[in-house]
């Protein structure tokens, strides 16, 4: 028997034995487990702000570290950045590329990022000497579209592209420091661990991957959805990830048991997710769908605990402030709303 | 004139339906519309797929929603149901929970046109005794039809041709044409030839088999030029759009290739051995059983309940109900520091390296023991993490400097491995060279200083919130947007 046969024997022994790994650990459900956390009954938000001024499409946003700011990119060419509170736009950045897919807040505040159909993550200082945002640098190199990026620091980014693959990049450089291969599909969504070590993305290959930055490796792959995924963001404990995909559910993933935890959906609900965030405690999900609605779901039953109904079209992007206390909601009617 | 495949317009109909019946002599005379290739294609295939099994299911003869012809004014409307009689039957037969989910649910279905109202371009439904009527199979988004300007102008000639109220134009299916005639103002002729031909073959139909079907074409028509107001729901995210184009859906690397004689040959060797690897190593990391994990992730939403707003009020009012900003003043006003906050320090080292005030505190109480170069260690691996390429050979020289060389300014007590692997790392210095003596102060940290420091006096004294914040000076150091302490350019 030949090399490559030999080693395709053992590849699949292997992925057999992670699968029955995987059944040996699944004791229970988080359905079970839950059963007599009390119930929390059903969650109500109001809009509490608009953010109008875009003239198209939303295809992103993210907040500031600071809760308060948030930046948005839409279809119209713009970046814009936000006062939430006041609905002042405190930066409008015209943009190269009208085609932007993402948008990204540094932790510093310093500096935003944004890319799309260009190929190209583009970094913007909000903090010049002039007073003016300008770009700071251009990071090509991804062979397709990009479709999300998130900072490490001022220094590093990470991003996600149509071209199958995810990068870290060193700015100033502009050099791609790592590159993550692996997915056989578009990777639409990446989210960075609470403690910055690893990141998870998700892909139309309909899995999801766990990535160690530092050796730019691959460290698992969490199968189970139907279609493309379009969102991934971690619990807040680090050790889970919820998934959102076009086949209407939005999943649960654990790093330590190594398999999904909870589903949610509903027979009605029909439409694929295009965004999702927890709250502070991760009690809550939060899920941006295709039929112009956000559902609320209780993480640990699994059931649907509020909607958030106001968009006129597709809400695309969706974030809850670092100190959890307000959800925005970007959608493709143009506007942005800001809801708790 | 193109017809589609005869199964894809096979009647599972009531006979009251004059819809499109399959390949017969009877086929519409639609437009010669532009199709893509198969269903699979379009990003929407699964959301098609789940309405059409409850189009169908509304379709059943016996317990379907009731269609029937309705006479009015000496005239007859075939094939309708009141959108009251639809909601009712969806509260009865899906399971919504009330009649706004069945609503919602409506107004999706008939936005992408699988019904719609006999008497109005907007699609959407109403519960009351409006008319509907549902959508032919030809017709259906599934068939992922892409009708161009020309055949949306050879519609709305059409149109015109016909002497009936009902099929005036609208104001903006006016404008629209008005437009198309400038825009194929060299070619009008052979549109108005093909409108004249489609009229012709219209007017051979039975009344009411044409009131059918121009209704059932004029809904096509509303969802792929929509009424100005209404979403489009043929639009499709440009991210997915990108794949449409794309040969295949993810590259199989297993090709029925020799491998000994080609290069592909190898590389697939080589990715084979690297994924076996990976495999490998993690069926060395064994799993945690999921009822473990459940319970951590309850006891962490536990912990955490009181902070987060959806659940607990916040201390500060929040400032998008109360319009008050003092949420995000709260650093440079309050002087007292709540024992709320103060108990978040801790859950965690974390968490208090996390509050800028916490960190403050802590080194505090590590000055006091004589044990604050490890927090500053720690720090410094962290700062060298963020750092650009270019400077970090020097910052890893100024590490090993101040910390870890035998004259060092600011020594720590390391073990010795963790003095081993990084002396190994020196010798290709880069930001990750001392990961490994970080994580070690870091459990030293943890479990010396740390739990020290909170059974502390000092720790007590704030969290009891006798102790009143004192230093006005740690407050301006306090970067408002990092958690971190990071150095202001």
């Amino acid at each position: 028997m030949n090399e490559l046969d030999s080693l395709r024997q053992e590849a699949e022994t292997l992925k057999n034995a992670i699968r029955d790994a995987r059944k040996a650990a699944c004791d229970t459900s988080l359905v079970q487990a839950t059963a007599s956390l009390e119930p929390i009954g059903r969650v109500q938000m109001r809009t509490r702000r608009t953010l109008r001024g875009h003239l198209a499409k939303i295809y992103a946003m993210h907040w500031g570290s600071d809760s308060r700011n948030l930046v948005s990119a839409s279809q119209d060419g713009k970046l814009i950045v936000w006062d939430s509170h006041t609905t002042n736009k405190v930066h409008a950045i015209p943009l190269r590329s009208s085609w932007v897919m993402t948008c990204a807040y540094a932790p510093s505040g310093s500096y935003v990022a944004c890319g799309g159909l260009d190929n190209i993550c583009s970094i913007y200082s909000l903090k010049t000497r002039e007073g003016n945002v300008r770009v700071s640098r251009e990071l090509p190199g991804h062979t397709g579209y990009l479709s999300c990026c998130r900072f490490l620091d001022d220094n590093q980014i990470v991003t996600s592209s149509g071209d199958m693959s995810c990068a870290l990049w060193d700015i100033e450089t502009g050099q791609q420091t790592t590159s993550f291969l692996g997915h056989t599909g578009d990777v639409m969504s990446l989210s960075l661990s609470p403690d910055m070590r690893t990141f998870v993305s998700g892909a139309c290959d309909a899995s999801a991957k766990l990535w160690d930055i530092r050796e730019g490796l691959c460290k698992q792959t969490f199968p189970g959805h139907e279609s493309d995924i379009n969102a991934v963001t971690f619990f807040p404990n680090g050790y889970a990830f919820a998934t959102g995909s076009d086949d209407a559910t939005c999943r649960l993933f654990d790093v330590r048991a190594d398999q999904e935890l909870a589903m949610y959906s509903h027979d009605n609900i029909i439409c694929g997710i295009t965004s999702v965030a927890f709250s502070k405690s991760g009690r809550l999900l939060l899920a941006g769908y295709d039929d112009f609605n956000c559902n609320v779901w209780d993480s640990m039953k699994t059931e649907r605990a509020g909607i958030l109904a106001g968009h006129d079209n597709r809400v695309s992007c969706l974030g809850v402030t670092e100190n959890g206390m307000a959800v925005g909601t970007g959608s493709w009617d143009s506007f942005l709303r800001i809801w708790n | 004139m193109v017809t589609m495949n005869s199964d894809k317009v096979s009647a599972k109909r009531k006979p009251e339906i004059i819809g499109c019946a399959g390949g017969s002599k009877d086929d519409p005379p639609f437009l010669p519309l532009s199709t893509s290739n198969s269903s699979e294609e379009s990003p929407n295939h699964l959301l098609y797929k789940k309405m059409e099994k409850i189009v169908e299911k509304m379709q059943d003869e016996t317990i379907g929603v009731p269609v029937r012809t309705v006479k009015s004014f000496m005239t007859k409307i075939p094939s309708v149901f009141t959108g009251s009689d639809l909601i009712m039957w969806m509260i009865k037969n899906l399971d919504v929970e009330d009649q706004a989910e069945a609503l919602h649910l409506a107004h999706l279905m008939a936005a992408h046109g699988y019904f719609f109202p006999i008497d109005d371009h907007m699609l959407t439904v109403k519960n009351d005794g409006t008319f509907y009527r549902f959508q032919t199979p030809y017709f259906w988004p599934s068939n992922c039809w892409e009708p161009e300007n020309t055949d949306y102008a050879v519609y709305l000639c059409k149109r015109t041709m016909q002497n009936k109220t009902r099929l005036e134009l609208a104001d903006y299916e006016a404008e629209n044409l008005a437009r198309l005639q400038k825009m194929f103002s060299r070619k009008w002729e052979f549109i108005f030839m093909q409108a004249e031909a489609q009229s012709k073959v219209d007017k051979k139909r039975d009344k009411l088999e044409r009131k059918v079907l121009d209704s059932q074409e004029r809904a096509f028509w509303d969802v792929h030029r929509p009424m100005p107001g209404c979403v489009n729901t043929t639009e499709i995210d440009i991210k997915k759009a990108c794949q449409i184009n794309k040969p295949i859906h993810g590259v199989k690397l297993v090709p029925k290739l020799s491998p000994s004689s080609t290069e592909l040959g190898i590389k697939l060797v080589e990715n084979l051995k690297k994924q076996v690897g990976l495999m490998r190593i993690r069926l060395d990391r064994r799993n945690i059983k999921v009822s473990k994990v459940a319970e951590a992730c309850i006891a962490y939403f536990e912990q955490y309940l009181e902070y987060d707003s959806f659940f607990v009020a916040p201390e500060f009012a929040n400032p998008w109900i109360s319009d008050n900003p003092e949420l995000w003043e709260q650093e440079k006003l309050a002087k007292d520091i709540s024992a709320r906050r103060v108990k978040r320090w801790a859950f965690g080292l974390q968490e208090l390296l996390q509050d800028p005030i916490g960190r403050e505190h802590f080194i505090k109480f590590l000055d006091k023991e004589f044990s604050g170069e490890n927090l500053k260690f720690w720090e410094a691996v962290q700062k060298l993490k963020a750092l650009p390429q270019s400077a970090v050979q020097d910052k890893v020289q100024e590490i090993w400097a101040e910390f870890m060389a035998s004259d060092a300014s600011c020594p720590i007590n390391v073990d010795s491995r963790s003095c081993e692997v990084t002396k190994k790392n020196m010798e290709n210095p880069d930001r990750w060279t001392f990961d490994y003596a970080a994580a070690h102060v870091y459990q030293l940290m943890k479990s010396d200083s740390y739990s020290r420091y909170l059974r502390s006096e000092m720790y007590k004294e704030f969290l009891n919130g006798s102790k009143k914040k004192t230093s006005v000076k740690g407050i301006r150091s306090i970067v408002s947007f990092s958690a971190r302490k990071e150095t202001i350019t």
